[in-house]
């Protein structure tokens, strides 16, 4: 048993998780939404870790590692699209984008 | 006095407190290069919360995967925007030294914070006691978890291809 209750990492992991929501969305930059969906990600696995410490399972941080490699990979996809879309729009509003109607 | 005051518990709460302002700065930062400084910081307190939880490897993993292979990524990603043409605007021109202060505070009081915890022989009897360890990690990752890692490594593999493919450039045979 850790000296950190469960209670405040996980009131730690929905601060962060909100800061970040709301960053999602209410900026209009696309660089700023995917470094607010870096933050989300970032609190769960804020979760995940207070939660594989309290029990004293390694559980939590397997799950920490594939968090990572899931941001990785998102981060790449994210930034080649945005590169393609400064490209070809000379912007990075995602409000360039109602063109696209789905 | 003062050790029963900095104990692992406030040390967190600290650390947290420091993550929280970061991440708002990051949210509400108007100018793309400072957002992500801030954005580092932040990355670097949630790794300080993790060795408090007990989880060093984690937080090696956060520092270095995080703060060091993801956010030079995004600066590089910003610097081929070419920001000349939309955030300018919105830095500041001639302010001097005045917008390293935020970060420095924050990461000094993290460095102090961390320096604190490795210097002190008690706390570290307590961090060490309840320590999930990177061989617990490793056993899981390639007993249960195995199908969940090879998953991962397509997903990864997915990720290259993905990212190469759309930041080409249109023309034939031109590469980046």
């Amino acid at each position: 048993m850790t000296h950190i209750p469960l209670e405040h990492v996980l009131f730690l992991s929905c601060i962060l998780f909100s800061i970040g929501f709301i960053g999602v969305i209410s900026r209009k930059n696309t660089l700023f939404m995917l470094m607010s969906l870096e933050v989300m990600l970032n609190a769960v696995g804020v979760a995940f870790i207070g939660a594989g410490s309290a029990w004293q399972q390694a559980d939590g941080q397997v799950m920490f590692i594939l968090i990572l490699t899931l941001a990785a990979a998102e981060v790449a996809v994210g930034l080649a699209l945005f590169i393609r879309m400064q490209r070809r729009y000379h912007s990075l509003d995602i409000d360039q984008l109602n063109e696209m109607r789905g | 006095m003062l050790a029963n005051f900095l104990s692992i518990e406030s040390l967190f709460y600290l650390a947290g407190l420091i993550a929280v302002i970061a991440s708002l700065k990051v949210v509400t930062g108007k100018n793309t290069v400072h957002a992500l400084l801030y954005l580092v910081v932040s990355l670097l307190a949630v790794a300080v919360c993790f060795y408090l939880m007990g989880a060093p490897f984690a937080a090696g993993l956060e520092v270095i995967v995080y703060a060091g292979a993801i956010l030079v990524l995004f600066v590089f990603a910003v610097m081929m925007f070419g920001l000349t043409t939309d955030e300018t605007k919105y830095a500041p021109q001639n302010k001097g030294l005045s917008f390293w202060v935020g970060p420095i505070i924050l990461a000094m009081s993290l460095l102090t914070e961390l320096l604190w915890v490795i210097d002190n022989a008690e706390l570290q009897q307590q961090l060490t006691a309840n320590v999930v360890t990177s061989k617990q990690v490793g056993m899981l990752l390639y007993g249960p978890y195995l199908l969940a890692v090879e998953i991962a490594s397509f997903l990864l593999l997915a990720g290259l291809l993905a990212g190469y493919h759309y930041a080409k450039p249109d023309g034939r045979g031109t590469h980046l």
